[in-house]
């Protein structure tokens, strides 16, 4: 078979990396709103792919149908070359494999920071409790908040609770991680503390597709940059190709709005 | 008040019979209507017809009737529990008062479970958990939690249902008043008096539990 994200493989960026996640002809309606229209998207493994874009682009809507909490009208998605399943055992299975960070944290409330993050690995992995607790603890020091392992997510501030969840994500061992707009609900000043755990994150060779505003962390830590608007994929480039030379109106539209202040 | 103390143990049988009834009814209406609430909220639209057909059939059918659907009807389908025919009647009182009860508790846990915040559901979707760890694992202990109050209040109804039984065969509080009036028609505003007296204590009790288990299960913040 050949291999159609060849041509989409940025310069500099390996060529004969895997294509880890897929999406092709995408459409997905909210309604009368067409939220994704025909959207194409190759994500490989080890790459880190910023999506940005306008609110009501459909960036959040994209990143949220690669583990299918969103449902597509028509198209496909694949995750290292398999079918995301319907509802079921089978997306269960494979969800645990896609690590998810939301806009909003939604760390489990009734559960302490360490019971947050050895709760997958327990359930869905069966991994002892003991040994759970101990990578927990792990995860918990490498993003700095083994402090707080034994509290509750309410005593925790913003930013704190955000990078429990990335841990809560990361304890699963996923093969990609998906960021939902990680620092927008943030105090500016906690917007860095989460920021540099995922450009560590980053360095270290995950591949993840970050919806966000932060466009410092796009040139900073992206292989590729995906511009949306309005429900399409206007750009598809490399951080310093996108920022200094984008193609669309749209974009440079964009941009000019965001980077003046 | 002397006809109460000189009829302690008539009282105590009686008082006895309301707090068995009350007991298994409560624990059983606790199990169905969780699982009726599960019905309601499952990805599966028969299951959720299901739950929705059931809550709004029974609910909407008074105690009694639904009494003696239980009373009457089972033992013609041949179903029957025990021996006893008092092993039986208590069977089919319980029997009534949970599938009446679970009806109420389904909504409350219906409600309780539209509390907790949406995000909380799909975290745990994300993270792997399949539908049913994903309610018990996450979802319910967290609606449980917003549905103590009301529950309470279902509770405390359910003590003050049990009453119907008396009608069915029962030995309860009621059927006790009734024997206690029969045999002393001068002392009938003193045995009144003594019977309300053991109802409220019952359900200041449950009221009581209630408050503590309020308390027990909220979240430091």
């Amino acid at each position: 078979m050949s291999d159609p994200s060849a041509a989409t493989t940025p310069p500099g960026a390996p060529a004969q990396r895997r294509p880890l996640v897929r999406l092709e002809h995408v459409d997905k309606h909210f309604g009368a709103l067409h939220v994704l229209r025909d959207v194409d998207l190759t994500v490989a493994e080890g790459e880190v792919v910023v999506v940005i874009g306008p609110s009501g682009s459909g960036k959040s809507t994209l990143c949220r149908t690669i583990n299918r909490l969103e449902a597509i009208d028509s198209g496909r998605i694949t995750i290292a070359g398999e079918d995301l399943p319907a509802e079921g055992k089978a997306l269960a299975k494979l969800r645990a494999d896609v690590g998810m960070v939301f806009q909003s944290f939604n760390l489990f409330a009734h559960k302490t920071v360490r019971e947050n993050v050895t709760l997958g690995p327990v359930k869905v992995r069966g991994v002892a409790a003991a040994e759970a607790r101990r990578r927990a603890d792990e995860l918990l020091e490498r993003v700095g908040v083994a402090s707080q392992a034994d509290k509750y997510p309410a005593q925790l501030s913003g930013g704190q609770q955000q990078r429990v969840a990335i841990a809560r994500a990361l304890a699963m061992d996923p093969k990609v991680m998906l960021f939902d707009e990680p620092t927008s609900a943030l105090d500016p000043e906690m917007i860095n503390e989460v920021l540099d755990v995922m450009t560590g994150l980053a360095r270290s060779g995950m591949t993840m597709v970050v919806v966000t505003h932060e466009m410092g962390f796009a040139r900073r830590a992206a292989d590729r940059v995906v511009f949306m608007a309005e429900g399409q994929v206007l750009e598809d480039a490399d951080p310093e190709t996108f920022f200094t030379a984008p193609e669309h109106e749209r974009a440079k539209d964009f941009l000019s709005k965001i980077l003046t202040h | 008040m002397q006809v109460l103390l000189d009829n302690l143990g008539t009282f105590g049988r009686g008082a006895w019979g309301t707090v068995v009834l009350f007991a298994w009814s409560a624990v059983g209406s606790l199990v169905l209507g969780t699982l009726l609430a599960c019905l309601r909220v499952a990805p599966s639209a028969a299951m959720r017809a299901a739950g929705t057909a059931y809550v709004n059939l029974v609910r909407n059918t008074p105690l009694t009737l639904v009494m003696f659907f239980s009373v009457l009807a089972l033992p013609q389908l041949q179903i029957r529990f025990g021996d006893s025919l008092n092993t039986q009647f208590r069977v089919f009182a319980v029997l009534a008062l949970v599938a009446y009860t679970s009806c109420f508790v389904c909504e409350a846990i219906r409600s309780g479970i539209n509390t907790v915040p949406v995000g909380q559901a799909e975290a745990a979707r994300a993270i792997g958990l399949p539908f049913g760890q994903v309610l018990t694992l996450v979802v319910l202990p967290q609606a449980f939690r917003a549905v103590v109050p009301p529950m309470g209040n279902i509770f405390i109804a359910l003590v003050k249902n049990t009453s119907v039984a008396s009608a069915f065969s029962n030995y309860e509080l009621i059927s006790a008043m009734r024997n206690l009036i029969e045999q002393n028609g001068n002392a009938v505003i003193s045995i009144l008096v003594g019977i309300t007296a053991a109802y409220v204590l019952l359900v200041a009790v449950v009221a009581l539990a209630f408050n503590r288990l309020e308390r027990a299960v909220g979240v430091p913040a």
